[in-house]
């Protein structure tokens, strides 16, 4: 049965998903363009909807710490942040992920300081690359509805237990209402599991969490999670599986749009990407053979759809939404070029990076990129341009 | 000792209760305590101050620290009543 049509903003159709996976803990810290998230789920266990233990922290590193002990204990655990207090809470990202946590995180990707900005772009995900979360983006209130829900069964199987972060752009998606189908709560409790850590704390089966180790043991247990975390891909691709019969949306690690014959592809993440389908369409109008490729999941790196999506066009262009200081490339730019440039005769990459701060990027200037980034790549200079930065 | 990666626990996870126990962390003190035997009272404050947990009672009474765990502190001497405890250096026999 297919629920009704519905307008919902994004943030409030995560907090509706966090509510139909019947979350027993959220933990979190206010930081906008994420707090509609979390005052949406404050609500809904003040009025009784949801049934979870709100725990109003003093501060993200505080909230993250929080969840950790809740989802040590079985408690299935939501929390959401941005920019900055992704940043605060850094440290314990690590932690989460090599204790084997299945939190389930929102992000709604903000711009890190300085000068401050509560606007969107990647820079908050870009800092996170290497803590060892799985990594989904979505672009609009669907997808973000669907892979909230998503993310608790990526997280909490018991071939996986790796904490889930589901980035959706900062007020371009946040603050957006945009119309989606939701699922109803038989759907959604025939497709999640309850939570069962196999370790949870139990003074009837104690165990310690958080060990210490020495350097004769610390590269294995590295090892250790690295292995197991590239394995997850299994589980996020039979979730998605799971997910796709279920409500007749499917989701793949690269999506892409047009890209079968193209010549040229323009490459992102979030919520720019329909501006992007629709520099898309235009280019194909005007007789250019362009296409669109994006990451729907990011961690662990997708590298065989990757090349599969990409090894017959020419160019690949990347748009970054965050810089890397001090770098010829933006930082997806330079893991798409390190992740192609082992085939031979495969596509030139180039970058250009833009949307900082909430910086609007238009279908023009997505088809000047395309334009553009073929020329770069004839004449193989690396430099990092920023559309439509001042001069 | 070493651990293949495949025979961790996971998540790092230490699901053997009290396994402490099996990293031997006397190698690691410089002074070691000697136990005045005349002076001791018997008290056991020496016992509860301990942050290793390492000193034990013994069949008469007195209490002394298990040489394979003790970390050479200091903290029993510095508690003891009595003063019947002295940190000696650690040497070569």
């Amino acid at each position: 049965m297919t629920l009704k049509r519905i307008g919902m903003e994004g943030s409030l159709a995560i907090a509706e998903a966090a509510r139909l996976a019947d979350v027993d803990v959220v933990a979190a810290y206010p930081i906008t363009p994420q707090t509609h998230i979390v005052e949406r789920l404050a609500e809904m266990v003040a009025t009784g909807e949801l049934n979870a233990e709100y725990v109003p922290v003093e501060s993200e590193h505080s909230a993250m710490s929080a969840c950790l002990g809740s989802s040590a204990v079985g408690a299935r655990t939501f929390t959401a942040t941005a920019g900055q207090g992704m940043e605060l809470m850094h440290e314990v990202l690590w932690i989460a992920s090599s204790m084997r946590l299945p939190i389930v995180m929102a992000v709604a990707n903000r711009a890190l300081s300085g000068p401050l900005s509560v606007w969107g772009d990647h820079s908050d995900v870009m800092a996170v690359r290497d803590v060892g979360w799985i990594q989904i983006f979505v672009e609009n209130a669907q997808q973000a509805f669907d892979n909230t829900l998503c993310a608790f069964r990526m997280a909490e199987h018991k071939d996986s237990l790796f904490p889930v972060m589901v980035h959706l752009d900062g007020f371009h998606l946040s603050h957006v209402v945009e119309a989606m189908y939701p699922l109803d709560q038989d759907q959604v409790n025939g497709f999640l599991p309850k939570y069962e850590h196999p370790f949870a704390l139990n003074p009837e089966k104690p165990v310690s969490m958080g060990a210490f180790a020495m350097p004769a043991y610390y590269t294995e247990a590295k090892k250790a999670q690295d292995v197991a975390l590239k394995a997850t891909k299994k589980i996020i691709l039979q979730t998605w599986e799971e997910f796709g019969k279920l409500s007749g949306r499917y989701y793949s690690p690269i999506e892409t749009y047009r890209s079968e014959d193209a010549e040229v592809l323009l490459l992102m993440m979030g919520s720019f990407s329909e501006t992007a389908m629709l520099a898309v369409d235009e280019l194909r109008q005007e007789g250019k053979k362009a296409g669109l490729v994006r990451f729907r999941l990011w961690r662990p790196f997708p590298l065989e759809e990757l090349i599969q999506a990409t090894r017959n066009s020419r160019t690949v262009v990347v748009f970054d939404r965050s810089l890397s200081f001090g770098t010829h490339l933006g930082p997806v730019c330079t893991e798409v070029r390190a992740a192609l440039s082992t085939l031979k005769n495969g596509p030139e990459v180039v970058g250009f990076v833009g949307g900082l701060g909430g910086r609007d990027v238009t279908v023009a200037q997505f088809k000047d990129m395309v334009d553009k980034g073929e020329q770069t790549a004839k004449t193989g200079i690396d430099q990092i341009e920023i559309i439509g930065v001042c001069e | 000792m070493t651990l293949s990666w495949r025979d961790f626990e996971i998540g790092c996870i230490v699901s053997q209760p009290g396994n402490a126990a099996e990293y031997k962390t006397g190698d690691w003190k410089a002074d070691r305590p000697i136990v005045n035997l005349d002076r001791c009272i018997k008290c056991g404050i020496c016992y509860m101050y301990c942050p290793e947990g390492c000193i034990q009672e013994n069949s008469k009474g007195y209490f002394m620290a298990n040489l394979y765990y003790c970390k050479g502190c200091g903290i029993c001497a510095t508690e003891c009543p009595t003063k019947a405890i002295s940190m000696v250096e650690e040497v070569e026999a």
